[in-house]
């Protein structure tokens, strides 16, 4: 299955390896990891996702804790969430088929940032499915993707939740306690 | 020199990078550290000499780090090795990861090139935090003096608390040699943070509880665990007063007496078969302080699959790793057997309900197998490693330090040598590093000048580090050191007789006269061939004013039994042949 990690580590060279690292050891894929400032000073906060077996988010999590870098470490595992990723894509465009594209991006809600004679560049933000789904109409359609980037994805939980609170809460190991205000994760973006 | 040391090591003064690290170590309570000089750790040595720590100058840096390793081992202090950058730090490796794999308190000290030329390839240039970064608990790159104090106070914290581990310090010549303000006290680390997940909750208790006052069957496992957290006390309290037996790992020997009635011995690969068969059988296992190794589980679909679990552990990564569990108390295992043991109340109540029905059985299934009649076989001239063990055992009373190498003899004497005291096998068990022997028992012996210090070692595994005898001579250690020579690389050789049709392929081994080897270091020394010779032999070792050297020429081709085939299930070990005559009578114990 699909584990994804929300994670405070402290913001200082080398920390990235050792994350990484234990991943490694354990011949587990990062899927993506997205890292940044985060509201606290001196901490980044790094979003993770991996496939890995679900007996594995119990242990992953717990190794993430045995970093001494390592601040603190949600097991998002199923709680309501917000997900998002940002995606630029560059694909050719002429003055002949320009106004296809637009109409494609209009519809996933994606904008133009750049454009030349030959040239247009997409940037969306939303759910991966979105994201996938844009590139397989490009792509169905004909258009020539030049260039993807991706962020990968990041992720915060739906609700009041600090990180502060979610540490005394033991974050991971419990079920959400604000069901109910709780929408469907990966919602339609506004 | 006394006022001078003090000055360094007190009040708040500018110093030399080289002089805090010194200053910072004797703040932190060292007095003994194993090491070997070279340029980038040259401005720390030429400070040393100012500061009341004794340095026992090494042959090879893996031997600095087994030496640490062993002091931790026998005292359980934070052991300290240093090396130079480059060559020095790379030997340093593989006595981390040792320390690594068997929860060792030790902080390694490497110097590297310049903080200006870092990463560009330099003469002995390293990147050994890099390199170390899997196998030790954490580490450091140190590139300003300033920074020298607080890294080597939170190495000395990280290495001892919690699950305890190595820790690595790497500091460039140049922080050696700036000057900054030395203050030991304002450099003290942020208070610990116990691992967030730790977990012993009133429910897990009265479960555990519950579970223990219903089991019929149950098997005390008791693992390294017992000497971290110093639970001797408090194990022997849950098994005497629920009288279950306990099985013990390789490193938890000691932990529990051996002598005592509800001791089985040893589990696992090379355990015997009643605890084995014990631990198959048994409807509860309550492990503590262990990790349920895969030399000590055969497979784990096949392990114990009748009985209910409770895990006692520090390290909540251990969790369901290997086997799942159905109690989990996730904490110090004294912290928690102190809160478990007022639930389990003592007398008949709190007796498990089949108490001594189980602990029939057990004993009844040693039937053959734990005839054991050393002592009045006839002397036919052969000399068995199970006769030097029984007879080391039996001749030191069982109150040496042994530290043991890795294979055959390694098994030999967790099996006939009877430990009755924690932190007296010192052995490596979770890398089994051969060559760790001499090394970790100088270690030991620096540790711990009054016992008396025994290497048993296989003649494969003595050559990875002979040249440490030379240290032995350097620092007039009175250590004591078994060879057991066969002739082989006895355990690959076992492998190759019962799985691989007795190719013996590289494994038979020519191997200088150890007799003389030892005498070359000015260490007196004595071959010995028979039964007979034996007692007297290790008599006069122990009472030889300095070191002495045995090498005990055994059976050649003796293999270890019981033994369970890599992949298969306890219950399917190679038993003992019933003829085996090296066993032991009750008499012997
Ligand atoms: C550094 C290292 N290399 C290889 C091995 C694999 N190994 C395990 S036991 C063994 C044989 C040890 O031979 P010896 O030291 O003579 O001891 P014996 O088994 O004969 O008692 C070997 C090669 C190891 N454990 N460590
Ligand atoms: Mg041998």
């Amino acid at each position: 299955m699909l584990h994804t990690f929300v994670s405070y580590v402290e913001d200082r060279p080398g920390v990235l390896t050792r994350v990484a690292s234990l991943f490694r050891r354990l011949n587990i894929n990062i899927i993506s990891v997205t890292v940044g400032h985060s509201e606290r000073a001196g901490l980044s906060r790094m979003t993770l996702v991996c496939e890995a077996s679900a007996e594995a988010g119990h242990r992953i999590r717990a190794s993430l804790y045995k970093l001494e870098n390592v601040i603190e470490v949600d097991d998002i595992a199923g709680a309501p969430t917000v997900t998002r990723e940002l995606a630029l894509i560059k694909v050719t465009a002429t003055r002949h088929n320009r106004s296809a594209i637009f109409e494609l991006a209009e519809v996933f809600r994606a904008r133009i940032v750049d454009l030349t004679a030959e040239s247009l560049m997409i940037e969306m933000t939303g759910v991966e499915s979105k994201i996938e789904g844009l590139i397989q109409v490009l792509i169905d359609s004909e258009h020539e993707i030049l260039e993807i980037c991706r962020s990968g994805k990041m992720t915060m939980r739906r609700g009041h939740h600090t990180s502060r609170v979610l540490k005394a809460m033991g974050t991971g190991d419990a079920e959400p306690p604000e069901q109910e205000a709780a929408q469907e994760a990966d919602a339609e973006p506004e | 020199m006394e006022t001078n040391t003090n000055s360094l090591s007190a009040a708040p003064a500018m110093l030399t990078g080289s002089e805090i690290l010194w200053a910072t170590l004797v703040g932190e309570g060292v007095t003994d550290v194993f090491g070997y000089p070279g340029g980038a750790i040259l401005p720390a040595y030429d400070a040393l000499r100012k500061f009341p720590i004794r340095h026992i100058l090494v042959r090879h840096e893996q031997g600095a780090a087994h030496m640490a390793d062993g002091y931790a081992r026998a005292s359980g202090k934070v052991g300290v090795a240093i090396a130079t950058s480059g060559p020095g730090a790379t030997n340093l490796v593989t006595g981390i990861a040792t320390a690594m794999l068997d929860s060792i308190p030790m902080v390694c000290i490497t110097g590297n090139v310049s903080s200006k030329v870092l990463g560009t390839d330099a003469f002995q240039e390293v990147d050994i935090t890099g390199v170390t970064l899997p196998v030790t608990k954490h580490n450091f790159l140190v590139s300003r003096a300033e920074e020298i104090a607080p890294a080597i106070r939170q190495a000395f914290q990280i290495a001892k608390s919690g699950r305890p581990g190595p820790v690595l310090v790497d500091i460039t010549k140049d922080a050696q040699q700036a000057t900054a303000r030395f203050d030991f006290e304002a450099a003290q680390p942020k208070p610990y943070r116990p691992h967030p997940m730790l977990k012993v909750e009133t429910d897990g208790l009265s479960a555990a509880a519950e579970l223990i006052r219903g089991a019929k069957k149950p098997v005390i496992l008791a693992g390294h665990g017992i000497m971290q957290s110093g639970a001797m006390e408090q194990v022997r309290a849950l098994a005497e007063r629920a009288q279950i037996p306990v099985a013990m790992t390789l490193l938890g020997i000691g932990g529990f007496p051996a002598s005592h009635p509800l001791n089985l011995g040893m589990m696992g690969m090379h355990g015997e078969a009643w605890v084995n068969d014990a631990i198959q059988n048994a409807d509860l296992l309550i492990a503590c302080g262990m990790r349920f190794d895969d030399r000590v589980i055969g497979t784990p679909h096949t392990y114990a699959t009748k009985a209910k679990k409770i895990h006692i552990e520090i390290d909540p990564a251990e969790i369901n790793k290997n086997i799942k569990v159905d109690v989990a108390l996730v904490g110090d295992l004294r912290e928690v057997l102190e809160q478990l043991l007022p639930r389990v109340s003592s007398g008949k109540t709190g007796q498990h309900s089949g108490a001594s029905a189980w602990l029939k059985s057990i004993e009844a299934s040693k039937g053959e197998s734990a005839v054991r009649d050393m002592k009045n076989l006839p002397d036919l001239g052969h000399l068995y490693a199970a006769h030097v063990m029984h007879d080391l055992w039996r001749i030191t009373g069982g109150n040496a330090i042994v530290a043991t190498d890795v294979g055959q003899h390694q098994m030999w004497e967790a099996q006939y040598f009877h430990h009755e005291h924690p932190r007296s096998l010192v052995t490596s068990g979770g890398l089994g590093t051969m060559g760790f022997a001499l090394p970790a028992a100088i270690g030991a012996k620096v540790a711990c000048p009054d016992k008396e210090v025994w290497v048993i070692a296989g003649d494969g595994g003595f050559q990875m580090t002979a040249a440490e005898l030379a240290t032995i001579r350097q620092e007039n250690l009175k250590i004591n050191i078994a060879i057991i020579n066969n002739g082989y690389l006895g355990m690959v050789r076992q492998w190759q007789e019962f799985f691989y049709d007795r190719n013996y392929e590289s494994t038979p081994l020519v191997s200088p006269d150890f007799v003389k080897l030892a005498d070359a270091h000015g260490i007196a020394g004595r071959a010995v061939k028979t039964r007979g010779e034996l007692a007297a032999a290790v008599e006069e070792a122990r009472t030889h004013n300095g070191p002495f050297l045995l090498n005990f020429l055994v059976e050649q081709e003796d293999s270890v039994y019981p033994m369970i085939p890599a992949g298969s299930a306890l219950h399917e070990m190679i038993r003992r042949p019933g003829h085996n005559p090296l066993v032991e009578t009750p008499d012997d114990l």
